[in-house]
C-alpha cells in the first residue's frame, strides 16, 4: 500500500502511582500504554480489541494528544505530533477527530445540538454565522437527523440520535481520520447496527479512516479491515480481518474469538476459559505477561518476553509458539 | 412517519416548556420558599421606591418628639431619640441592607469563582498556593477581618461592601472549586479538549454553566449573611455613617434605650431578623427546586 495516514512507533504511558511518602516521586507507574506501533492506511478501518483496562481509550487519548505520552512517535502524513507546538497542534487535531463512548456524557447538557455542531467551526473561526448555520444543516440531513432538532437540547435525544449528532460534530471539519471510542457499547442492539452503518456509509461518502476502538468481536468483524489485539497495554496480534478471524495465531485471540456465540446455539464449540483475570498492570507478570493466563504456556514464556513475529500477509503477533513452528 | 415525528415533537416541546415553568412552580408550591420570595421582592420594591413610601425625611431630627411609641402622632413606628421617624429611617436603611448585601456578594462571587476556577480546572501547584490563601483567609474571625479592612481602607459604603466581599471569597471560591472538578472530568470537556479548543472556551463556554446551580443557590444564602455583616459593623460604629440610617446603626442608636424605649432597637432587629429568614427560606426552596433529585 501507499504511504500510511497515521505512525504509531513505540508509543507508551506510564502513570506514576503516588508515592506513599511525601516529596518522593514514586517509582511505580502504571504501564496502559507499553510500547505500540501500527501504521494506519487512508481509507481504511484499523480495529482495536481488548478486555477492559488493557489500554484502548488511552491509546485513542495518546493518538490525538489528549494525554501527553510519555515516549514513542505519532505521526500524521508525515509529521510527529508529539512535542508539536500548540497552534500547531489545534491546526492538526482539525483532521484527527473523536467520537467517545458515552452519548449522554459527550454532549454538553446546556447547549443546543446546533450550538454543538458547530463549536468546531466556532473554535477555529471557520465560516460566518449564516454558513455556519448551513453547515451545521447539512450535517444533521447527513447523519439522518432534521433541521429542526439544531434548536433542541441533549437530553430531549435518544442514545442512537446522540452518537448522530457527535458523528455529525466530527465531520464538522471534514476530517481525514476518526477515532471511535466504543462508540457502540453504550447503545441498544438494534441502534448498535443502524450507528455503525451509518459510519460505513459516511466511510464511503467523504473518504474517512478510522481507528474503531470495541470489545465487540462482533461489530469489530463487520466493520474494520485490519485488527490490532491489545493485551495489557501491548499489542499482540494484528492482521486483516479475515486472517484474524480465520486463522488466529496467538492463544489470547483465540480465546476471545472463542468467546463469540455461534449462530446456531447446537453447534459445538470449544470454549477456551482464561483463568484469573487481567493482571495489575502497575506488576504485569514477567516474561510474556500473558503466560500466567495462557493454556499453552511453557517454560520459556515466564523468562522471555515474545517479539511481534511476521507470519506472512502482514500478520503479526507476539507468542514463542511461533518461533517453535 | 412525518405526522408521525411531528407528534413526537410536539410532545417534546410539551414536556419542555412544562419543565421551565416547573422550577418556578417547584418554588411556589413550597410555602416557605414563596414567603421568602415575597421577603426578598417587598424588600427590593421598598429600596427602590424609599421615597415614595416614608412618610417623613429620614435624617429630619425634631427634638421635641423624640422617643414617641409606635403610632404617636403620626409616626408609624414611633421616633427614636433624636425625634426622627423609626419608619422612614427603616424604609431607607434597607436601600443600604439591599445595597451592602446584593453588592457584597456580588464582589466575593466574582472574585471567589474566578479563583475557584483557576484553582479547580488548572490544579497542581495553583490548586495549592489559592485554597492555602482562602483557607488563611477564612480562619480570620470575619469582624476583625473586616475592622482590619475598614481601617485600612477608611469608612464609607463602598469600602464596607470591599470587606464584606472579601470575607465571602473563600466560600464561593470553594463551591466554585468543587463543582469546577466535578465538571471537568466529565466527557463532553475532553470532547471540546479534542475538539482543539483553548482553556478560556473551556472554561467560559463549557465549565462555568454546568457549574452555575450551587453558585446561584450559594449566592442566595449569602446575601443574608452579609446583611448581617453590614448591620454588625454598623453596630461596631465602623458601618456607614450617621446620620446615614442602616438597620445596623439604628440598632445601634437604639441600644442605650432598651429599658425604657425597646422600640427603638426591636423594629430594625426584627427587619433583620425577617430578612434574614426570608432570605435563607428561599435559598432552601431555590436549592430543592434545581435538585432533580428532589420531587415535590
Amino acid at each position: 500500500m501507499t504511504e500510511p495516514l497515521l505512525q504509531v512507533r513505540e508509543l507508551k504511558k506510564h502513570f506514576p502511582l503516588e508515592s506513599p511518602i511525601p516529596f518522593v516521586k514514586s517509582r511505580l507507574s502504571v504501564k496502559a500504554v507499553d510500547g505500540v506501533s501500527f501504521d494506519v492506511y487512508r481509507g481504511e478501518t484499523l480495529g482495536v480489541v481488548g478486555e477492559s483496562g488493557c489500554g484502548k481509550s488511552t491509546m485513542a487519548r495518546l493518538v490525538n494528544q489528549l494525554i501527553t505520552p510519555s515516549s514513542g512517535t505519532v505521526q500524521f502524513k508525515g509529521e510527529n505530533l508529539i512535542g508539536m507546538d500548540g497552534k500547531k497542534l489545534r491546526e492538526t487535531r482539525k483532521s484527527i477527530q473523536m467520537v467517545f463512548q458515552d452519548p449522554y456524557a459527550s454532549l454538553d447538557p446546556r447547549k443546543t445540538i446546533g450550538e454543538l455542531i458547530a463549536e468546531p467551526m466556532v473554535i477555529h473561526r471557520i465560516g460566518d454565522k449564516t454558513s455556519q448555520k448551513k453547515r451545521v444543516e447539512e450535517l444533521l440531513e447527513v447523519v439522518g437527523l432534521s433541521q429542526y432538532h439544531a434548536k433542541r437540547y441533549p437530553h430531549e435525544f435518544s442514545g442512537g440520535q446522540r452518537q448522530r449528532i457527535n458523528i455529525a460534530r466530527a465531520l464538522v471539519l471534514n476530517p481525514d481520520i476518526i477515532i471511535c471510542d466504543e462508540p457502540v457499547s453504550a447503545l441498544d442492539v438494534s441502534v448498535q447496527a443502524q450507528v455503525i452503518n451509518l459510519l460505513k456509509e459516511l466511510q464511503r461518502e467523504f473518504d474517512l479512516t478510522y481507528i474503531f476502538i470495541s470489545h465487540d468481536l462482533n461489530v469489530v468483524r463487520y466493520m474494520c479491515d485490519r485488527i490490532a489485539v491489545m493485551y495489557l497495554g501491548k499489542i499482540v496480534e494484528m492482521g486483516t480481518y479475515k486472517e484474524i478471524y480465520e486463522d488466529p495465531k496467538h492463544p489470547y485471540t483465540k480465546a476471545l474469538l472463542s468467546a463469540i456465540p455461534k449462530e446456531n446455539p447446537h453447534d459445538r464449540k470449544e470454549r477456551i476459559i482464561l483463568k484469573d483475570s487481567v493482571p495489575n498492570p502497575i506488576n504485569p507478570p514477567s516474561g510474556c505477561h500473558f503466560h500466567e493466563r495462557c493454556p499453552v504456556a511453557m517454560d520459556r514464556c515466564k523468562r522471555e518476553a515474545p517479539q511481534l513475529i511476521d507470519t506472512g500477509n502482514g500478520h503479526i503477533a507476539s507468542c514463542h509458539l511461533l518461533n517453535e513452528q | 412517519m412525518s405526522t408521525g415525528q411531528q407528534g413526537i415533537v410536539l410532545e417534546q416541546t410539551q414536556v419542555k416548556t412544562k419543565n421551565e415553568h416547573s422550577l418556578f412552580r417547584k418554588l411556589i408550591r413550597n410555602r416557605f420558599a414563596a414567603f421568602g420570595l415575597f421577603v426578598i421582592l417587598l424588600l427590593i420594591l421598598t429600596a427602590i421606591f424609599a421615597p415614595v413610601i416614608a412618610t417623613y425625611p429620614p435624617n429630619k431630627m425634631n427634638v421635641t418628639k423624640s422617643l414617641l411609641g409606635i403610632g404617636v402622632e403620626g409616626h408609624i413606628l414611633g421616633t427614636d431619640n433624636y425625634g426622627r421617624d423609626i419608619f422612614s429611617r427603616l424604609v431607607y436603611g434597607a436601600r443600604i441592607s439591599m445595597l451592602v448585601g446584593i453588592g457584597a456578594v456580588l464582589f466575593g462571587a466574582v472574585v471567589g469563582t474566578l479563583l475557584g476556577v483557576i484553582s479547580g480546572y488548572f490544579g497542581g501547584k495553583w490548586d495549592s498556593i489559592i485554597m492555602r490563601f482562602m483557607d488563611g483567609l477564612s480562619a480570620f474571625p470575619f469582624i476583625l477581618l473586616a475592622i482590619t479592612l475598614m481601617s485600612v481602607l477608611g469608612q464609607g459604603l463602598v469600602n464596607v461592601i470591599i470587606a464584606i466581599g472579601v470575607g465571602n471569597i473563600p466560600g464561593f471560591a470553594r463551591v466554585v472549586r468543587g463543582q469546577v472538578l466535578s465538571v471537568k472530568h466529565s466527557e463532553y470537556i475532553e470532547v471540546t479538549r479534542s475538539l482543539g479548543a483553548k482553556h478560556s472556551r473551556i472554561i467560559f463556554h463549557h465549565v462555568l454553566p454546568n457549574s452555575f446551580a450551587p453558585l446561584i443557590v450559594y449566592a442566595t444564602m449569602s446575601i443574608a449573611g452579609a446583611i448581617i455583616s453590614e448591620a454588625s459593623l454598623s453596630f461596631l460604629g465602623l458601618g456607614v455613617q450617621p446620620p446615614t440610617a442602616s438597620w445596623g446603626s439604628m440598632l445601634q442608636d437604639g441600644k442605650d434605650f432598651l429599658v425604657l424605649n425597646p422600640h427603638m432597637a426591636t423594629i430594625p432587629g426584627l427587619a433583620i431578623l425577617i430578612t434574614v429568614v426570608g432570605i435563607n427560606l428561599f435559598g432552601d426552596g431555590l436549592r430543592d427546586a434545581l435538585d432533580p433529585k428532589m420531587k415535590a
